[in-house]
């Protein structure tokens, strides 16, 4: 029998989502910024899968699934979106996309 | 302590290391390795959980895909280790941020044990659960078994699956057409 509870999943589920969301503040390049997203996905990830093997039920697991899905699909798209705003700008920081600023 | 807990605490410090180490890394590409630290670890939460399918499936779509279009990416634009700065002018709205989150962390699980079969579930959403009850004929328990995974998304989850394909059309249609157009360099920036 465990002795590790749910709650430990659980509080390192969230600890999980707030270094991504530190990271999402607190970094100026794009790129670590999406890696930062990323990592709150996985925090949300662990949450699901802890309630679905807690509540006895495959749903979470599911939806799992489907947040991996979505995820890759935002990835791609953010990428392209950086390589083609790397193309115009010659940046990956924050910083100079002030264009629409004042 | 048993197996499982020192298991449990040496893949929680790789997962959370990891991704400290990634939000404070100076370079992209050790951010991006210690991203797939992160993501190793949490997979092995995974199996810890007893769902080995999702623990397979983030160490190939994660670790291997995902990261990889990362390194992919930085390798192209030639991102150097100068180039990643810290916005120190927003540390205090970050730590609030952080400290926020934290609090969210402690109030929940705070909340959890104490309504931990105190409240009926069909008093909280009565529409939701109800709907839930007429969507699903038979309730879909939680099993290690793939074929499980597979049923449940060929009948529940049927539009969900069909949705999501779409989303993935559509992301590579955009993605096509953003790298695609070339454009004129410099016309207006």
């Amino acid at each position: 029998m465990l002795t590790v509870t749910p709650h430990h999943f659980l509080i390192l589920a969230f600890v999980l989502f707030g270094i991504g969301f530190l990271g999402l503040l607190i970094r100026r390049n794009i790129l670590l910024m999406l890696m930062s997203l990323e990592l709150m996905l996985n925090g949300i990830n662990v949450a699901l899968v802890t309630f679905s093997r807690v509540g006895n039920n495959l749903d979470g697991g599911i939806f799992v699934f489907f947040i991996m899905t979505v995820a890759a699909a935002e990835v791609a798209v953010g990428l392209a979106l950086l390589v083609a705003l790397y193309k115009k700008r010659k940046s990956v920081f924050t910083d100079d996309m002030a264009l629409l600023k004042n | 302590m048993s197996t499982v807990d020192l298991l449990f605490w040496i893949f929680a410090a790789l997962s959370v290391g990891g991704g400290l180490s990634m939000v404070l890394s100076r370079h992209p590409v050790s951010a991006a390795m210690f991203m797939i630290v992160s993501l190793v670890g949490v997979a092995a939460l995974f199996v810890l959980l007893e769902s080995f399918f999702l623990a397979v499936l983030q160490v190939l779509v994660y670790a291997g895909a995902v990261m990889v279009l990362f390194l992919f990416i930085i390798m192209l634009l030639d991102v150097g280790p100068g180039a990643s700065k810290i916005n120190l002018s927003n540390w205090k709205t970050s730590l609030i941020g952080f400290g926020t989150s934290c609090l969210l962390i402690f109030l929940l699980s705070a909340l959890f044990p104490a309504h931990e079969g105190a409240l009926p579930t069909n008093q909280i959403w009565p529409v939701l659960d109800n709907a839930s009850e007429s969507l699903s004929t038979d309730s879909l328990f939680f099993s290690t078994d793939i074929s499980a995974f597979g049923y449940a998304l060929m009948t529940k989850y049927m539009l969900p699956v069909q949705i999501s394909g779409f989303l993935l059309l559509a992301a590579m249609i955009g993605v096509i057409i953003l790298s695609k157009k070339t454009g004129s360099p410099s016309s207006n920036s």
